[in-house]
């Protein structure tokens, strides 16, 4: 039965992972997503059966996640950015092994120990690599409480359906604050179909053995797989890109931004509107794959596009190679875990893109 | 070799044909089920092919080759997945106690295990294998102590020996600026989580057999749930020693026995009697 609820961020989500029967959660506390692990230790175990189990550390974490998500459960971890740091050699071999499970960062202001604030800062990290080599994780980005429930079930249906490692990428105040969400009904635990393809579950004497590794001594052997990687890549991008196209119709300037960032933009823009600026958003859900054609299209419509961030500008790189040049493309954003808000927005806005006040 | 070129052609033939065919009838000694049939690729006198026999042998007495799930190290024991005919996941360096965690959490009524080096286990992955052991997970941790990085070309470790030499101690392991051998397996032995602790080594038959004893009960007791069992093979590595296998098999017993010395640190058997 689906249910209405005020939850906290990082509740919604615990919550969410209990109702899509996850079958473990392996993590470690950290500010501001403990909630997580606090709520899955009070809730989890006595409605599922789930398992949830506080490691010693974040690189211990990952690697329970790797061990069993190897054998084709549903399995996540969450953190937050010095966590995620920590945990970035196991996703790279998570990546490469091709296991499907569910990352959370609930990102807070860097570099370094930083601050417990919400921030963007971690969008090179989780978008380009983070970790050794060429891989990609599926990037999630939820810009409501809703969302943050949502995107639980849905990274789960994504992990599975191209074997790859998921990432919501939250920031500290949607993981702390409070908003109505509307939970989906419990879903069973479930045993995943074609297990025996790969997953390390125990072999029967009628297959050859299963292996999870991602050591492939002869470099043609590790170019193959590399090969085979991108080549799905390239298939996430052509179907799994979403984005959220806010007023675009008839815009005349464009704010890009994603997450809790994107909510304020679409009220600058409403205050440009109330000026008579038309003023669209677009906000990519989805990281990775980014939404390359959508920005190109519209970058063709509008005059210029202000690009705003809670970091020193990150995603705004990805802007500009969508829109290639067509038009400019400028960048706002506020560091350390500040918050911009909406007049600040359409202030930096004027002054970048209209030359000033209007 | 000198035996054999006193040996004429013709003996040679006749052994051969008299004693080294093997038929069903005299065939006492076989590849066990779970042992693949790739050539190993350890060193000539290397203990790892010797425990990797064990532990097939005894997934195979045991008829547990469907329910065993392996965690292979980094190391010379990287690839021991091409040699176990049992699903196996290969863990980055020093987590194969954290990955084996996972597995076993997710699937606890299946056998897991780790297999791990020295550096693997004792260095790099102290963390894990503490917190593993401390937590009492129920799974079989296997420890290779051979005093050196193998893989890599003979690096120290934290089990070196005091006055070993290596190539990043080629002076020999001081203990004063490099700290002493870690003596790890007494450390885990001290931890309420885990169950059996025993030191073993695969450089005699008559060990051979102990080692696959110890292995055996690790097992056994994990199918009990009695927490985590933890079996240190103390072994060889005449490449990066330097040494002929011989000659390492004599260093093993002459230098590293005495520090490391055999037998079972918490036997929970032998409490009870
Ligand atoms: S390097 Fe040493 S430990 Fe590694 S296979 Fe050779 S002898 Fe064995």
């Amino acid at each position: 039965m689906k249910e209405l609820k005020l939850m906290k961020g990082n509740e919604a989500l615990a919550e969410a992972a209990i109702r899509a029967g996850c079958d473990a959660y392996f993590g470690y506390p950290i500010t501001p997503q403990s909630e997580v692990l606090e709520y899955l230790s009070r809730e989890a175990e006595n409605r599922t059966g789930m398992v949830i189990l506080q490691a010693e550390s974040e690189v211990a974490s990952i690697n329970m996640v790797y061990g069993a998500a190897g054998t084709g459960k549903k399995v996540m971890t969450s953190s937050s950015s010095p966590g995620v740091s920590l945990m970035q050699e196991g996703i790279s071999y998570i990546a490469c092994a091709e296991l499907p499970c569910l990352l959370v960062n609930v990102n807070r202001g860097g570099p370094g120990l930083g601050t417990i604030q919400p921030s963007q800062g971690d969008y090179f990290q989780t978008v380009k690599g983070g970790g050794h080599g060429d891989y990609k994780l599926i990037v999630l980005a939820p810009s409501t409480v809703q969302e943050m429930a949502d995107f639980v079930d849905e990274g789960f249906e994504l992990a599975f359906k191209y074997r790859n490692p998921v990432m919501i990428l939250s920031d500290g105040a949607l993981g702390q604050m409070m908003e109505k969400v509307e939970l989906q009904a419990q879903k069973e635990r479930v045993t995943m179909p074609g297990l025996d393809a790969w997953a390390t579950i125990g072999k029967p004497v009628n297959r050859d053995h299963n292996v999870i590794t991602s050591l492939h001594i002869q470099p043609d052997k590790m170019e193959e797989i590399n090969i085979h990687l991108q080549k799905k890549y390239r298939t996430i991008e052509e179907n799994e890109i979403r984005v959220e196209m806010i007023n675009c119709d008839d815009a005349e300037y464009i704010i890009t931004a994603y997450g809790l960032v994107a909510r304020i933009c679409t009220k600058a823009a409403e205050l440009a509107r109330d000026k008579g600026i038309k003023v669209g958003v677009i906000r990519p859900i989805t990281l990775f794959p980014f939404p390359i054609n959508e920005i190109a299209e519209a970058a063709g419509k509008v005059k210029g596009i202000l690009d705003v961030e809670m970091n020193a500008g990150q995603m705004v790189e990805d802007v500009r190679l969508s829109v290639n040049g067509k038009v400019p493309v400028e960048f706002y954003g506020r560091m350390g875990g500040i918050v911009p808000t909406p007049e600040e927005i359409l202030e930096a806005f004027e002054e970048k893109l209209l030359g000033g006040a209007k | 070799m000198n035996e054999k070129t006193m040996l004429d052609d013709d003996h040679y033939e006749n052994v051969i044909r008299e004693e080294s065919v093997c038929t069903s009838e005299n065939l006492v000694y076989e590849r066990p089920e779970t042992l693949l049939d790739t050539p190993l690729h350890y060193c000539p006198g290397c203990g790892h092919g010797v425990v990797h026999r064990i532990i097939a042998e005894v997934v195979d007495e045991l008829g547990i080759q469907e329910e065993t799930i392996g965690v292979a190290p980094v190391g010379c024991a990287v690839f021991a997945y091409n040699y176990l005919n049992i699903d196996m996941s290969e863990a980055a360096h020093g987590r194969a106690s954290a990955v084996a965690t996972g597995i076993k959490r997710v699937l606890p009524e299946k056998y897991v295990f780790s297999y791990q080096g020295d550096g693997d286990l004792a260095a790099i992955g102290t963390g894990e294998t503490i917190h593993t052991c401390n937590r009492g997970e129920n799974l079989l941790i296997i420890f290779i102590n051979n005093g050196i990085y193998g893989m890599t070309g003979g690096q120290m470790a934290p089990t070196t020996l005091p006055g070993m030499k290596s190539t990043t101690s080629p002076f020999g392991r001081d203990v004063k600026s490099m700290g002493a051998p870690l003596k790890i397996t007494d450390l885990v032995a001290q931890l309420p989580g885990t169950y059996y602790v025993t030191r073993q080594s695969v450089h005699k038959p008559a060990n051979v057999r102990k080692t696959k004893k110890a292995i055996l009960k690790g097992f056994q007791f994990q199918k009990e749930n009695k927490g985590t069992c933890f079996v240190e093979v103390v072994s060889n590595c005449p490449s990066n020693w330097k040494m002929t296998p011989l000659e390492s098999n004599k260093f093993l017993e002459d230098q590293m026995l005495p520090f490391y010395p055999l037998g079972d640190l918490k036997n929970p058997e032998r409490k009870e009697k």
